[in-house]
């Protein structure tokens, strides 16, 4: 059952993926890629991650692809319009990027051996277990995460005001 | 143990978040909207968080899944300021493709 929902999900995403590059259409693909977004977050719900998939959901489906959808309709980007490159690049943007897949795959082809733990932990995904370990363990990258949002917030009202006065 | 870890090999973890990076890297390379080449951005991230969240999971270390939130931090602060950029950009060109912005080439 679970390998039969890993593929289906895995084929989803895929298909929508490339869907999202190959589409004219900017709000197309920004739909396309929230659809992949969902996919990814049932392989975390399969991963038995449960938190990481509502916090995924939450954060790049409700917060960062609604952000980009804003962007899109604010500048009246949503036309079939869009200038495609050459032909040219296109065919060396595909051979470029098939032979990364090729490396890739044959690099980590066969070579990995993943010892899973007898005494598995399957609740290792749970909000009590992650919390127990981002505020023991991570508390200082929690905390220099803050200051980094702090800074992007204000880089970004800075870069988007209209003009500073000196 | 968990179903999953039992029936499905992390392989197939490795090879569907390489397919997701290399179809982000091919849109990154391939399309002249700077907001859909940001979006393409955001898609190689997740091909990475998906396979430390597989790990995580595998070998029942929390320390990827909290690994996996840093990088969401830092996606959603490069989307924010990314955009803010773009906007800017848009209010001076009156366009997003980026075949025009080679201003710093000369």
């Amino acid at each position: 059952m679970a390998q039969y929902l890993f593929l289906t999900l895995a084929a989803l995403s895929i298909l929508s993926a490339l869907g999202m590059v190959f589409s004219r259409n900017p709000v197309h693909s920004v739909l396309l890629l929230i659809f992949t977004f969902f996919c990814i977050a049932g392989q975390y719900v399969l991963l038995n991650a449960q938190f990481l998939a509502v916090v995924h959901i939450i954060v790049y489906a409700g917060a960062i692809m609604v952000l980009f959808l804003f962007v899109l309709m604010l500048l009246n980007l949503n036309k079939d319009t869009e200038p495609q490159k050459s032909t040219i690049w296109r065919i060396t943007a595909g051979i470029a990027s098939g032979m990364l897949l090729v490396t890739l795959v044959g690099a980590l082809r066969g070579g990995l051996q993943v010892a899973v733990p007898e005494n598995a932990n399957v609740e290792v995904g749970l909000v009590e277990n992650l919390g127990q370990v981002l505020f023991t363990d991570f508390v200082v990258p929690f905390e220099i995460a803050g200051i980094l949002f702090l800074a992007a917030m204000v880089g970004a009202v800075l870069v988007g005001k209209r003009d500073i006065k000196a | 143990m968990l179903e999953i870890v039992r029936t499905v090999p992390i392989d197939y973890y490795v090879y569907l978040s390489t397919i997701l990076f290399v179809i982000g890297v091919f849109g990154v390379l391939t399309r002249r909207n700077a907001i859909v080449v940001l979006m393409c951005v955001e898609l190689m991230l997740n091909a990475v968080n998906l396979l430390l969240a597989a790990f995580s999971t595998y070998l029942s270390d929390a320390q990827g899944q909290i690994m996996v939130f840093f990088i969401m931090v830092v996606a959603a602060a490069e989307a924010a300021v990314g955009l803010g950029i773009l906007v800017s950009i848009y209010r001076n060109t009156k366009s997003t493709d980026i075949s025009f912005l080679d201003n710093l080439r000369n």
